[in-house]
Order: C-alpha cells, then structure tokens, then sequence
C-alpha cells in the first residue's frame, strides 16, 4: 500500500482537472460536489490503507519513500518528485485528507446555489492536492510547491466572492504576506543547501539526505540563520507575530475556506514543516527560543483580541492564531509531539467550530434575506438563543468549545495542557521557562473566557435577531450537520490517543507514534539540555489542576458576564474605554502596518509611475519623436509647391555633377 | 569638321535659352516648348559630334531623343489638360497643392 501514496495528491489533482476544465457544462451541482468529495474521499482510502499498513509494521520500518519520477539532475542539484511516508507524515495525510472530506461534504450543502459553484470545488481540489503535497515531499523542493500551492489557493478561496472589493482586498493581503514568508523559507532553503554542498560536499535538499548528515551542522552560527529564515516562513503561512494580521481578513473567504485552509490544514504547514526539520531546529537553541517567545506572545496578544470581537468568524481566527501560538510554543520548548498532537485535535474541534459558524450564519443569512433586512448574519449582537432552533449546531459547537477551552475529558485538554506542562517542564530555557507556562495559562484562560463568550452571545439568552426573521432560522440540512456530528465526535475522542502518561488510563499512543521521528532531534537538545532536577509528579498534577482551574475561571466569568449579569460588558466598556477601542480596534496593528509598509510602499510605487515611467521613460520616447519632429519641421521648407524652385534645383544638380566631373 | 566649335556654341546657346525659358515662364505651354528646345539643342550636339568624329553612333542616339521627347511631350499634355479640368488655368504658379 505504500507504494500507492502517489495517489494520494494525484485523485484530488484529477478533481481539480475535471471540475476546473469541464464544471461550467456540468450543471448539475451534486455532480460537480460529488466528484470533488469522492476525490478526497478516495484519497482519505489511501490514507487509511498507509495508515493501517503501517501500524502493523515496527517501528524501524516505518519509513518509506516512493520517487514518482526523477524531475530534475542538472550538475549537483538533484530534486526528484519523490514523497516521503514516515508516521508523521501519515498523520498529516489522515488530518488533512479526513478533515478535508468532511469539509467538502459540508460545501455541497454551504455552497448551493451559488454561481461559480465549480469554481469554490475546482479550487478546494487544487487545495488538497497542494496540502498533501506540502507533507508529503520528501524534499524541500516538492514541499515548497505545496507551500506556494496552499498560499495560491488561499488567495484563489479568499477572493471566491470576487466582486467584493472587500474580498480581493483580503486576497491580495493574506498572498503578499505568505509571500514574505515564503522569501524567508527559501533563503533558509539556499542557505542549508548551500552551507552543506560547500563545506561538506554533500549537495542535497532530500529530507532523509540531510537527516542523515545533520550530525555535520554545528551548534548555532550558520544554523540559527537558516533556521530563522524557515521560521520566518513559518511565521507568514501559520500566522504568527508579526505576520498574522491576514488570517482574521481572511474570513471574507465562504465559512468552509475559513474551516479548512485557515483552521486545519494550511495554517499548520508551518508547525508541520518544524516538525519535518526538527534535527535541524534543535541544533539552535536560540531559534528554539525564539520560537517559543513569539508562539507564546501570539497566543496572549491573538487571544486579547478575541475577546472583543463581535463578528463570530473574527473571534474564531483570531482563536485560531492564538491556538498556533501554542502549538509553535510547543515547538519552541522542544516539545514536537505536544505540537503535532495539538495540531490534529485543533484540526478537529476548529474545523468543527468554523462549520458550525457556517452554519448558524447559513441559517442567519436564510433568515435575515427572507424578510429583506440587511442586518450582519455573522454579527452576534444580531444573534442569541439559537439552541432552540438549531438544536444538532449547538450541540456540536458546545462539545467543540469544551474542548478548546481544555475541559478533562475532551480532547484539547490532552493536547493543550501537554504543551503546557512542557512549556514549564522542558529542559531548554531555564528561567524563562516559568514565564512561558504562565503566558500559555493566562492565553487559556482568555481562550476559554472569548469562546464561552461566542456560545453564550449566539446560542443562549434572549434572540436578539429582528423578530420578523425568528420564525425562519432552521437548523441546517443533514450534508451540512453530518460533518458537524463527526467532528464533534473527533473533538472528544481523539484526544484519548494522546493521554499523558501521568493519568495511567491509556498509553500515550500518540507520543509512542511519533517518537522515532523526533528523537533523533530529542538527541541533539539532550547535548545542551540543561539536566536540572526534573519537576516531580506532584507538579505535574498540580499544574494540570491549576489548568483546569484557569479554564473554569474563564468559563465563569464569560457566564456571569454574558448570562447572568448581561448589562456587565457594557459596565466594563464604560470604565476602560481606551482598553477596549485598543483591544476592539486590534491593537491598532493594521494601521501601524500601514503606516510603516503599505504607505511607504505606494509611495514608492507613485514615484516610481509618476517620476520615473512618466517623466524618464515617456520622456525618452517622446523626446526622440519631438527631435523627428523638429527636423521635419525645417525640412518641409523645402517643399514650396512653386514649381520654379523644383526646375531651379534640377538645373543647379545638374550643373554641380557637369562640374565635379570636368574638375574631378 | 573645322567649324565644330560654332555648332557647340549655337546648341549650348540654345540649351541656356531653353532653361532659362522653363526656369522663368509662366504659361505651362511655354515651358513645355522650352524643354523642347533644350532636348533639340542636346540633338544638334549628338550630330555636330558624330559628323566630326565621323562615328553614327551619334545620330543613333538622336533617334532614341527625339522618341523619347515625343513620348514625354504627350505625357505632358496630357496631364497639363487633366491639370486644366481642375484649376481652370494652365499658369504655372497655381500648380502648388504639395506646398507644406
């Protein structure tokens, strides 16, 4: 079966042919949707059949690479279109092929009646098809066109709704930022590919070529700038500080856009590339703690913003980057497993979350169009009891937001309160150590507070929604609540693979999974870990506790303020004004940006219309006509119409020939 | 022929009274007649030379001069009278519609 994971990216690449070329005849929509979920679906097969092949195999064979066909050999350069099949990427293919079937199930239902249908599925394909090409390279060539691919498509979704300017705006932001990042990954890409064909001779970008040399990459120096570089890349696709500020624009995009590319898989192709590169990683621990820093500060600063929100998509991306934040922060401690594991039940209860936004604003928006209002369907001020009348949404969307809010029993606990307890047990940086975890507790504890905030504001209290429309919110169709269902049922059970060892209940399947990847990264750290005295079992129980506790806190004080004592939020807005416009406003991030890169930016781009093609090159072109001119303005005397002149001219051309001749 | 320099100054006085005929008369006829003139005064060269030099290929080339003369004096005329239907006047200085 392993031999069979070039299909994996070739069915949704064959979705994108025939949904892209043909979609517009095919009128029929279940057909364009069916063939795009089959696609993927067929994919997610695959995936199965990888996934189960390869728990029957031992650990030391359970990598495999499969070259497709040999692509480019010019002089040393050797890239191959090759994949790489070890149990971190098997675990990607199954979040990203999984998730992404549920996703494309739920557009058939989201998406109907919309003109362009083909085009939101032909696009979703070439998503796929890019994302598994992303984790599935086996060198960094191949990786980097699915990572140009997720950030294209991303563009392509973001911009679906094209005549909005809003829309393109949007687009063009999240692309050009993604492109910052990716001018980082490729100089990291040059600088590995040059420092280790220059100073060793081996001339390699192959994963497993350089996994096998990495013994030869020295401590810091040259690998804390090619490292920094990779983060910087990192950094633009996953939306990190300061490159994050696309990804709540990017909710322009239709609701399964938001669920898939910026909630499950293409924002985690910076956390996934960390973990790909890890030997390479942990080899710097200044990068490590960079890492660190700016994971746990987008975790504090995405999730102030959320809190004051009142777009229920915006709160959900600015969770999102906040998420991410713990999952680089767990990255940065040297913590890859925590990452990846939260990573994939991320995968789960965001998509799950998003979905279920989908559909409350599907419901809103039917609701709201029947009576003719022009009223936000996304705003939840517009929004309130709507467990009544979408009794299946609202279940899901709660057991979703128990879970990212790290209750025990669901699975975000598992995942996030092990990056937690490695955020303050982890051997790499010391004294900072102590203020990671706390940034990390206290991110927790707003991410518990805003998301409580959004089920409280949107499926509790009284409708707030203009009472004509009341009647007509509904819950969604089964296309649509089926995924919802399945998800909320991963968001539960899919932390139970990850237990920490501490609970005893199960092993920790997940850790024992993915160990022999990492551990060659484990090795190197281990060579400047700092050996002090590892934290003991009680604080460990004690933190998980304090966690808990954190996440109570934060649960109730969004219950005092949103159910019980409504008239509190707008008490705190009255006292701290200045706190909440900041906070509401973003942090006024979007305008500094403008302020230091898009404003000197255009500036530039008027000079250079303005001052240069104008002035120097129209100049130059019109300059050489306007000497044409001239001369032609004083040899046209010539042309005096007095036909004396012509007969003078001839008789004195004759007379000057006669005479060269006779004195020649 | 020891009277050859006569005949030259004879045809080169012609040829001047030719061109200074087309250089400043103004009825169009006139100069034509002109241009006439200076052909037949290149003639009277043609066969004082080929006499004096004993040679015919002199008066040859006459043959082909005054055929060509006859030729461009139809052409001529021909386009003063396409000129006439126009402008309804054959002085030579209302033929200026190429001036800039």
């Amino acid at each position: 079966m392993f031999d069979n994971v070039w299909l994996i990216p070739l069915f949704p690449l064959i979705g994108f042919l025939i949904n892209g070329l043909f979609g517009k005849k095919i009128k029929n929509e279940a057909v364009i949707g069916g063939i795009a979920t089959l696609m993927i679906f067929l994919s997610f097969l695959v995936s199965c059949g990888i996934l189960l092949q390869m728990i029957g195999l031992p650990p030391e064979q359970r990598v495999f690479e499969k070259v497709v066909f040999p692509w480019i050999h010019s002089g040393n350069f050797k890239a191959d279109m090759a994949f790489l099949l070890d149990p971190l990427s098997c675990v990607m293919i199954m979040v990203v092929t999984g998730v992404g079937s549920l996703i494309h199930l739920y557009s058939i239902g989201y998406m109907h009646g919309e003109e362009g249908f083909y085009r939101f599925f032909s696009y979703l394909n070439l998503f796929c098809m890019s994302m598994l090409l992303l984790v599935l390279g086996s060198n960094m060539l191949v990786m980097f066109i699915g990572w140009e691919g997720v950030g294209l498509c991303s563009y392509l979704l973001i911009g679906y709704y094209f005549h909005k300017k809003s829309a393109g705006d949007a687009a063009k932001k999240a692309f050009v930022m993604n492109r910052v990042g990716d001018f980082g990954f490729l100089l990291g890409l040059f600088t590995l590919y040059w420092w280790f064909g220059s100073n060793h001779n081996i001339w390699t970008i192959n994963f497993t070529e350089i996994k096998a040399a990495s013994h030869l990459l020295p401590y810091g120096g040259v690998v804390t700038v090619v490292t920094l570089c990779f983060f910087v890349g990192a950094t633009g696709k996953s939306a990190q500080i300061p490159l994050f500020t696309w990804l709540p624009d990017a909710m322009e995009g239709p609701t399964p856009v938001s669920a898939l590319i910026h909630a499950a898989t293409m924002v985690t192709a910076g956390v996934y590339m960390i973990g790909r590169m890890s030997f390479v990683f942990v080899k710097s621990p200044e990068t490590m703690m960079v890492i660190a820093v700016v994971g746990a500060a987008t975790a504090i600063f995405a999730a102030t913003i959320g809190t004051a929100q009142n777009d229920i998509k915006r709160v959900l991306a600015y969770s999102t980057v906040s998420q991410l934040g713990f999952m680089f922060l767990a990255m940065g401690v040297g913590a890859f497993t925590a990452g990846i594991f939260h990573l994939m039940t991320h995968a789960f209860f965001k998509a799950c979350l998003f979905l279920g936004s989908g559909s409350v604003i599907h419901s809103m928006h039917h609701a709201l169009h029947k009576i003719h209002s022009n009223d936000d369907a996304q705003d939840m001020r517009n929004m309130g009891g709507l467990k009544a009348a979408m009794p299946i949404t609202f279940l899901t969307f709660l057991v979703s937001t128990i879970a990212i809010s790290g209750i025990p029993g669901f699975s975000g606990f598992f995942s996030k309160d092990e990056i937690l307890w490695m955020a303050f047990a982890n051997p790499y940086h010391g004294n900072l150590n102590i203020v990671l975890w706390g940034i990390g507790a206290i991110a927790a504890c707003f991410t518990a507070f805003y998301m409580f905030r959004l089920v409280f504001m949107t499926f509790f209290g009284e409708c707030r929604i203009n009472p004509k429309a009341k009647s007509y919110l509904h819950e969604s169709p089964l296309v649509i609540t089926i995924p919802l269902m399945v998800l909320g049922v991963l968001a539960v059970v899919g932390g139970y693979l990850g237990m920490p060892k501490i609970l005893g209940m199960l092993p920790n399947y997940f850790e024992h999974w993915l160990e022999p990847v990492f551990e060659l990264a484990t090795e190197y750290g281990s060579k400047y870990a700092q050996h002090g005295a590892h934290p003991s079992h009680a604080v460990e129980w004690g933190l998980m506790g304090l966690s808990v506790v954190i996440a109570l806190v934060g649960i109730g004080i969004a219950f005092t303020m949103y159910v019980k004592n409504t008239e509190l939020p707008g008490k705190f807005v009255a006292t701290f004004p200045t706190l909440h416009r900041a906070v509401y406003n973003k942090w006024y991030i979007d305008e500094i940006y403008d302020y230091l890169f898009v404003n000197p930016c255009k500036a530039f781009g008027q000079f250079l219309w303005k001052g240069f093609d104008v002035v120097i090159v129209d100049g130059v072109v019109n300059g050489v006509a306007n000497v044409v001119m001239g001369f032609s303005g004083i040899l046209r005397y010539m042309q005096s119409g007095y036909i004396y002149n012509y007969a003078f001219s001839m008789a004195l051309g004759v007379v000057v020939m006669l005479g060269y001749f006779i004195f020649k | 022929m020891e009277n050859l320099n006569s005949y030259l100054i004879v045809s080169a006085v012609l040829f001047s009274i030719g061109t200074i005929g087309v250089l400043t008369r103004k009825n169009v006829i006139v100069m034509f007649m002109c241009i006439e003139l200076m052909l037949n005064a290149v003639n009277l060269t043609f066969v004082a030379f080929s006499r004096h030099l004993g040679n015919l290929d002199g008066q040859v080339f006459v043959f082909f001069i005054m055929t060509v003369a006859a030729a461009e004096a139809a052409v001529g005329l021909a386009l003063i009278i396409a000129f006439f239907n126009n402008k309804e006047s054959i002085d030579v200085d209302d033929v200026n519609l190429m001036k800039w």
